[in-house]
């Protein structure tokens, strides 16, 4: 099993890539691969012109690498009470075509951090909302990560418990729902 | 008064006419009412009990991207739940009137379902057979089958509704 980490946060220092770090831990504690996608910086917007065969490479390397993978695990800040645009503008790629992106059945969990006190609810929200309207699987957990820059030491660990644990049963979700869907019918 | 469904729907094997029969659905959408139906659909009526099926991949709607949608998670799942099926469990008749009771499974969610109806005596057809007609609605509620999508109109209520109206227009072929 192959989980792909995606941060909506381009940032060298970014909370979120660290949470995503931590979640990864997890993901090997439970014998799952664990992988950072690292070039979301690189994908250029979103252009149906553009949409053709072949694609840009950055795009076709997002949709490759997504297809390959059993399944994604997000972390997001939160923009202006939303998504960050080019966290929105993969998804936007990773939807297409219609009835066949890359997302589609795609098994997704979705957690967040943010340095105020919210966590990134908004952006987690709506990013659920996104993922499931271009046919993700989206596991019900939800992780708010608010003062996002005490929760980590100077080695961009995470340092909270209560934190690691909500984490971790996310994590738990998301391996809890590829197990039985290894031996499934798939008719799609 | 009712009696007992041996003397209520025609004897014997029927099966469904799939290019002269509908399966569809139809909820409160925004304004108005939204539709939808299924291409590929089966019936049968077989010594008194009624039973249907749908593909969910047949779904058909006037948008793409919400047929797309429809097959995803957020509504019926298409991948891991690829039916919807109906079994009668007791028909009444009275006059032309149908009360059929049964049980309907969405997305592995199996309810008990009342269905209003009208039949029609079967007629000799032009292609040398016998059938009937059945006119079959329902009302569910979605969500008690986990089809729980929803988005806010601007004043801040649903836009769609949970009460689901199915309908099925069907003609069944009498079998040697």
């Amino acid at each position: 099993m192959d989980v792909l980490g995606i941060s909506g946060s381009l940032r060298r220092e970014s909370h979120n890539t660290k949470l995503l770090r931590a979640s990864g831990e997890r993901f090997r504690e439970r014998g799952v691969e664990f992988e950072i996608y690292g070039a979301l910086k690189v994908v250029p917007p979103y252009d149906e012109d553009d949409d053709a065969e072949p694609g840009p490479q950055a795009a076709e390397n997002l949709r490759s690498a997504v297809r390959a993978a059993d399944a994604l695990f997000f972390c997001t800040p939160e923009y202006n009470s939303s998504i960050p645009g080019q966290l929105k503008n993969a998804v936007d790629w990773l939807s297409r075509p219609v009835g066949d992106g890359a997302l589609r059945n795609k098994t997704v969990a979705v957690v967040g951090a943010s340095t105020g006190m919210f966590g990134a609810v908004w952006a987690q929200a709506e990013l659920r909302k996104v993922l499931a309207a271009a046919g993700a699987r989206v596991v019900d957990g939800e992780v708010p990560v608010g003062h996002a820059h005490t929760r980590f030491d100077e080695r961009g660990r995470l340092i909270d418990e209560d934190i690691a644990e909500q984490l971790g049963a996310v994590v738990d979700l998301v391996v809890d729902e590829l197990v039985p869907a290894a031996g499934e019918q798939v008719t799609a | 008064m009712s009696i007992t469904e041996s003397q209520v729907v025609p004897a014997g094997t029927w099966t469904v006419d799939k290019v002269h029969s509908t399966i569809g659905f139809a909820v409160k959408y925004m304004a108005g009412t939204f539709q939808g139906s299924f291409s590929d659909i089966d019936a049968e009526l077989r010594d008194g009990t009624l039973t249907g099926s749908a593909r969910v991949s047949s779904i058909q709607v006037k948008d793409p991207n919400l047929e797309a949608h429809l097959q995803a998670p957020d509504f019926f799942d298409a991948q891991r739940h690829p039916e919807i099926t109906f079994a009668s469990k007791e028909i009444r008749r009275e006059g032309e009137k149908l009360n059929v009771e049964g049980e309907i499974t969405i997305k592995s969610h199996t309810e008990l379902v009342q269905i209003a109806g009208v039949i029609t005596d079967p007629i000799s057809d032009p292609y040398g057979g016998e059938r009937f007609g059945l006119q079959l609605e329902a009302t569910i509620d979605r969500t008690a089958f986990a089809i729980n999508w929803n988005n806010p109109l601007p004043s801040g209520e649903p836009a769609l509704a949970n009460q689901v109206m199915l309908i099925a227009d069907l003609q069944l072929s009498k079998q040697a």
